[in-house]
């Protein structure tokens, strides 16, 4: 059989997840206290047990080597292990299956796996389980916070709930670089739109006194957030990767063709609650909202999410008590948002219709978390589709490594297998990552080519040549 | 409720001896001259105008009763009637024979029913049966006749600011017909009809001389009828119908102001408002053709405030008779005296008091609610800025909710007209530029009325007060700042660097950096070196300020020294010449300040780079690698050869 001749590739994989708190079962025979959560949950006790002490155990023996960062992760032949600890004494573990290459053998012998062990890059997948948490707390509070409210019980409720879902959504071979950085899309815009933007949002926020904090996005990129940065940076990743797309389906169908009809006059109707009420002239909808916690000065404060959303312009507006809402904001708003929405019609009209982008690149600002990048396509909620290589996007994640490690502006040309050419930039904080494919193209020609990419595309911002 | 009288009389009237059966008082419009004659003359003439300077006192010999007295303009030629035939003339000119001398009117039978100056020397007697237009020879002691219409005359009216004569003709007197008068010509207008509330039978005069006022609103000349209620016509109250002349073609009916209610009414015009007067209910009515009225049909206008009366007035005793003690006697106002003259002069004869009527603006302000429609009439007042500006505090501290659409709405039509001077002006600029090129010599340089209100205006007296108000809270004061900025955007004004300090200042207070950052992502607040410079020292409690800015510094494009200072502080010595290599600045730099900054890292391989850098740069140079002495890089050369050793150096290359 033919098929059964061919290498089968198996992208890495979620092992098990677990949350423990070692401070819970310190003595013998109690080990089983301390374990919070634990995916799978099909596990026998014992294993579990065994596991979550092994991890202890590292990330103890580490510390004596270094009291203030113990071991983030541990590499072994088939998988690989993240220690994150986000609260003292609360750690995440999260547990990943390496990469594999399946090679069948001749005889009915069973098959050789090839770990490749290599393959999978540790400020990834670092990123993936501080993320993960960062999720958890946008929705929750923090452990402490549940722990104070009800106890052990009702942090492992909490976490049973919120973990047994997004685990489910975590999709671990499509994570890169990107995931590294955390980053937001901005809209560009121009400053008169954008003045107008904040007219709005101020005054909404005036006449509402509900209304804590309002970040304005369109077509999944921002354009204003009220919010924090930290906050705004898990909040976005939640609507952009989860309660959009979720929604996006109906729209999908006319989405990207270039010609949307305009129906001019009746505006009135566009609007909608992406949370709570899906119909508010539904005498039975339920004025519900999902909750979110965001910092303030002093610890957290507890809010109320609503996302209201007008064709691709949505305006998120958070509330403390969403229950006095009611439908009186709905046609102000969305009238003015359709006013807006326009605009960027416009926008989008001279800036004439999506290109196949000139450069690849991705960039990013840690200054203010802003991304851009032409290699990834619109991330959906199941998968982010790249246009290169994940080699290639491994050499990206490298380079970002060595970056990391010293603080100075530095340059990297790396010429990979097949005609490319891949060049990280560092300068001040912002870090431009480009893939050319030029054959024959030597070291000068490839600096001119990046440099000419910098005038074009970023020729308003200060880059160090 | 504070005060509310929106009308005033001047402080200061111009003071006369009042009528009396010896004294005899008139009063000129063209030059605001009040003549108090006394035994027709024989016991003196006392002129006073509206200066006092322009104030005359003279006698006369009493050749008969005095029926009209009035100096040509400037004071040069005094005309006066005393028969229905004839006017007397009197030099005024030094040097001129003082004896006086007579003109007949030329039409046969006519009586004299006035006359006007038009000009220092030139005069227009109107009979009943038509005009007479002469041209005075002061020195001949003679007039020539320049021009004359027949025409049947029942009353006229004129209006010197435009040098107008209205006269009504026909029957019911409601035909009128304006003459115009400039520089010895004389031009007939076109004449046009006063729609009579009901038409009488059989015809008599029915348009009274007292319902016809001429007056320029807003630079045009309208005429204005009071058109009384009448109970056999539908209509249930008074009203004040404007008819609009203009220098050529057709006159218009124009406006029509609605009074609510009958009686005895007087007409003023000041600061370009129509104010009418009620008698019986002593209050008075203001309106401005200018202000849209919503619910009303097209160019039909309601009062802009509810009525009020002037405020009480109190004469001032003067002279020496008073007595310190004695308090000021409360004036009678809407007296049935009170005579009252275009635009805005009432006269009460009997007292001796000429007064200028005043607009008051401060107690408008609490008498209109709607702030918008309050914007759109202070603009377009003279005295208007201060009370403008103390509007604006006034909605911004008033706190109310939902007061930022209002805040929109004012600073849209501050800025609005703002704008259109700034274009005014600019234009004004090119032309002037460009050279006084041909037919456009009339160019004026444009007005800055009060109604412009700039950004240092508003900075100054509003929105530098407001932000340190305690108890507002920053989120509003952050939406007031940028609503204005949005509204000079909008009207595409150059926001001044102060308003961006403004908000940068308010941000960082409230440690609201991300708010800030994302404002200049955007390029909100625009680029400039002060702003990029206010960043930088942002930079220790913020630090992606030093980014904001050396992005802003880059993009200005004129700032490459602020750039370069910038990494050298940094100690980023090889990033600076980086930099100054790249935009070709490198041949012209100090080496100095880069070997200085190198130094001072310790770091003695970048000093030996930097140090070679320009080595190699003075080779290009100037063919040797050695430094100038007027580059003071002395102490450089010899740390160099300290760390390194003379053979170090570069040598000059031998061609």
């Amino acid at each position: 059989m033919a098929s059964g001749m061919q290498e089968k590739q198996y992208t890495p994989s979620l092992l098990s997840f677990f949350v423990y708190n070692p401070t819970f079962g310190p003595r013998e025979g109690e080990e089983e206290k301390k374990i919070l959560f634990y995916h799978p949950s099909d596990v026998e006790k014992n294993e579990k047990i065994r596991n979550v002490g092994l991890c202890e155990a590292i990330v103890q023996f580490t510390r004596t080597f270094c009291p203030t960062k113990p071991a983030k992760s541990l590499h072994t032949q088939k998988n690989r292990q993240f220690f994150f600890e986000p609260e003292d004494n609360f750690w995440i573990v999260m547990v990943v299956r390496n990469p594999m290459i399946e090679k069948p053998n001749k005889d009915g012998k069973p098959p050789t796996v090839e770990y490749q062990e290599e393959e999978i890059l540790d400020t990834v997948y670092g990123a993936v389980v501080r993320e993960c948490y960062s999720m958890y707390k946008l929705f929750n509070g923090t452990f402490g916070r549940a722990m104070e409210a009800g106890g052990v019980e009702l942090l492992i409720q909490k976490l049973e709930k919120f973990f047994y879902r997004y685990l489910q959504t975590l999709h671990l071979q499509s994570c890169d670089l990107l995931d590294v950085f955390g980053g937001i899309s901005f809209f560009p815009l121009d400053k008169m739109t954008y003045l107008k933007i904040q007219s709005f949002v101020n005054r909404v926020e005036e006449s509402l006194d509900l209304i804590k904090y309002t970040a304005f996005l369109y077509n999944d990129q921002l354009i204003w957030s009220g919010l924090e940065q930290d906050d705004m940076r898990i909040l976005y990743k939640y609507l952009t990767t989860s309660l959009f797309p979720r929604h996006s389906e109906p729209e999908l169908a006319g989405r990207d063709s270039p010609l949307r009809p305009e129906v001019a006059g009746n505006l009135l109707h566009y609007g909608r609650f992406l949370t709570g009420p899906t119909n508010l002239k539904d005498p039975e909808a339920k004025f519900r909202f999902p909750k979110i916690f965001v910092s303030t000065d002093d610890g957290y404060e507890e809010l109320h999410l609503i996302v209201y959303k007008v064709r691709q312009t949505s305006v998120e507006l958070t509330r403390d008590f969403c229950e006095q809402l009611d439908g009186l904001v709905g046609p102000q708003l969305t009238l003015l948002a359709s006013d807006i929405c326009e605009q960027f019609t416009i926008n989008r009209r001279i800036s004439g219709p999506d290109k196949e982008p000139q450069f690849k690149f991705i960039y990013f600002n840690h200054m203010n978390l802003a991304e851009k990048s032409t290699i990834h396509m619109r991330k959906t909620a199941s998968v982010c589709l790249t246009s290169v290589h994940p080699d290639l996007m491994k050499i990206l994640g490298d380079i970002n490594c060595d970056f990391a490690r010293v603080d100075e502006d530095e340059e990297i040309i790396v010429k990979a297998m097949t005609d490319y050419w891949v060049v990280g930039k560092k300068s001040d904080q912002r870090e431009l990552y480009v893939i050319l494919n030029q054959k024959n193209a030597n070291l000068i020609e490839v600096n001119e080519e990046v440099k000419r990419l910098c005038a074009t595309q970023f020729n308003n911002i200060f880059f160090l040549d | 409720m504070g005060e509310e009288h929106y009308l005033e009389l001047c402080e200061s009237p111009v003071q006369f001896e009042h009528a009396s059966n010896v004294n005899n008082v008139f009063f000129d419009e063209a030059n605001k001259q009040v003549f108090a004659v006394r035994s027709g003359g024989a016991t003196g003439v006392v002129v006073k105008g509206p200066e006092d300077k322009s104030s005359v006192a003279f006698r006369m010999d009493d050749k008969g009763e005095v029926k009209c007295i009035k100096f040509s303009i400037g004071n040069k030629i005094l005309a006066v009637q005393r028969t229905s035939k004839s006017v007397d003339f009197i030099n005024f000119i030094p040097d001129y024979p003082h004896t006086e001398f007579t003109q007949e009117c030329k039409t046969k039978n006519a009586s004299v029913l006035g006359f006007c100056w038009t000009n220092w020397n030139e005069i227009v007697f109107i009979t009943d049966q038509g005009i007479e237009f002469y041209q005075v020879f002061p020195d001949k002691r003679s007039l020539k006749l320049l021009k004359s219409q027949s025409i049947n005359v029942n009353w006229y009216q004129y209006c010197p600011e435009t040098a107008v004569i209205l006269l009504s003709t026909t029957v019911q007197g409601n035909i009128l017909q304006p003459f115009a008068f400039r520089n010895g010509t004389m031009s007939k207008m076109s004449k046009f009809e006063i729609e009579l509330p009901v038409v009488p039978k059989p015809a008599k005069l029915s348009l009274s001389e007292r319902d016809i006022a001429m007056a320029t609103i807003y630079g045009q000349l309208f005429v204005m009828y009071l058109k009384h209620h009448s109970r056999t016509a539908n209509s249930p109250s008074a009203e004040v119908v404007l008819y609009h002349l203009p220098r050529e073609g057709a006159c218009k009916k124009s406006h029509v102001l609605k009074l609510n209610t009958t009686g005895k009414f007087a007409l003023n015009i000041v600061d370009n408002l129509v104010v009418v007067h009620h008698q019986s209910s002593q209050t008075s009515l203001i309106f401005d053709i200018k202000l849209k009225d919503p619910d009303c049909a097209v160019n039909t206008h309601q009062p802009v405030l509810p009525a009020r009366s002037i405020h009480p007035y109190r004469i001032p005793l003067s002279g020496p008779a008073v007595v310190p003690s004695q308090p000021p006697v409360p004036c009678q106002l809407y007296s049935s005296s009170w005579s009252v003259f275009q635009p805005d002069i009432i006269i009460s004869a009997s007292e001796g008091y000429l007064w200028y009527l005043q607009v008051k603006l401060p107690p408008t302000v609490n008498l209109l609610q709607d702030k918008g429609k309050l914007m759109d009439f202070l603009l377009r007042r003279r005295d208007c800025k201060m009370v403008i500006l103390s509007v604006c505090s006034q909605i911004l501290e008033g706190g109310e909710k939902g007061s930022l659409p209002v805040v929109a709405t004012v600073f849209d039509k501050l800025n609005q007209v703002y704008k259109e001077y700034l274009e005014a002006e600019q234009t004004y600029t090119v032309a002037m530029e460009s050279g006084p090129s041909r037919g456009s010599a009339a160019q004026k340089r444009p007005v800055r009325t009060q109604a412009v209100i700039d950004q240092s205006d508003m900075y100054t007296h509003v929105l530098s007060s407001f932000t340190e108000r305690k108890g507002v809270s920053h989120k509003f004061i952050i939406a007031v700042l940028m609503e204005y900025i949005r509204s000079l955007n909008q009207f595409q004004i150059t926001v001044q660097h102060y308003l961006y300090e403004l908000v940068i200042k308010t941000l960082v207070q409230h440690n609201l950096f991300y708010m800030l950052h994302q404002f200049l992502q955007y390029h909100v607040l625009s680029d400039s070196k002060p702003l990029a410079c206010l960043l930088l020292s942002l930079e220790s409690t913020y630090p992606p300020a030093h980014q904001l800015s050396l992005d802003m510094l880059k993009r200005l494009s004129t700032a490459n020294d602020e750039i370069v200072e910038v990494l050298l502080s940094k100690q980023q010595v090889l990033g600076a010449l980086r930099f100054i290599r790249s935009v070709g600045g490198h041949d012209n730099v100090s080496a100095r300040k880069f070997l200085d900054a190198a130094q001072q890292t310790g770091d003695q391989m970048l000093f030996y780079t930097v140090f070679r850098s320009f080595q190699q740069r003075n080779q290009r140079l100037r063919g040797s690698p050695n430094f100038n002495p007027g580059e003071h890089c002395e102490e450089h050369v010899v740390h160099f050869k300290q760390l390194f050793g003379d053979q170090a150096l570069m040598k000059p290359s031998t061609v």
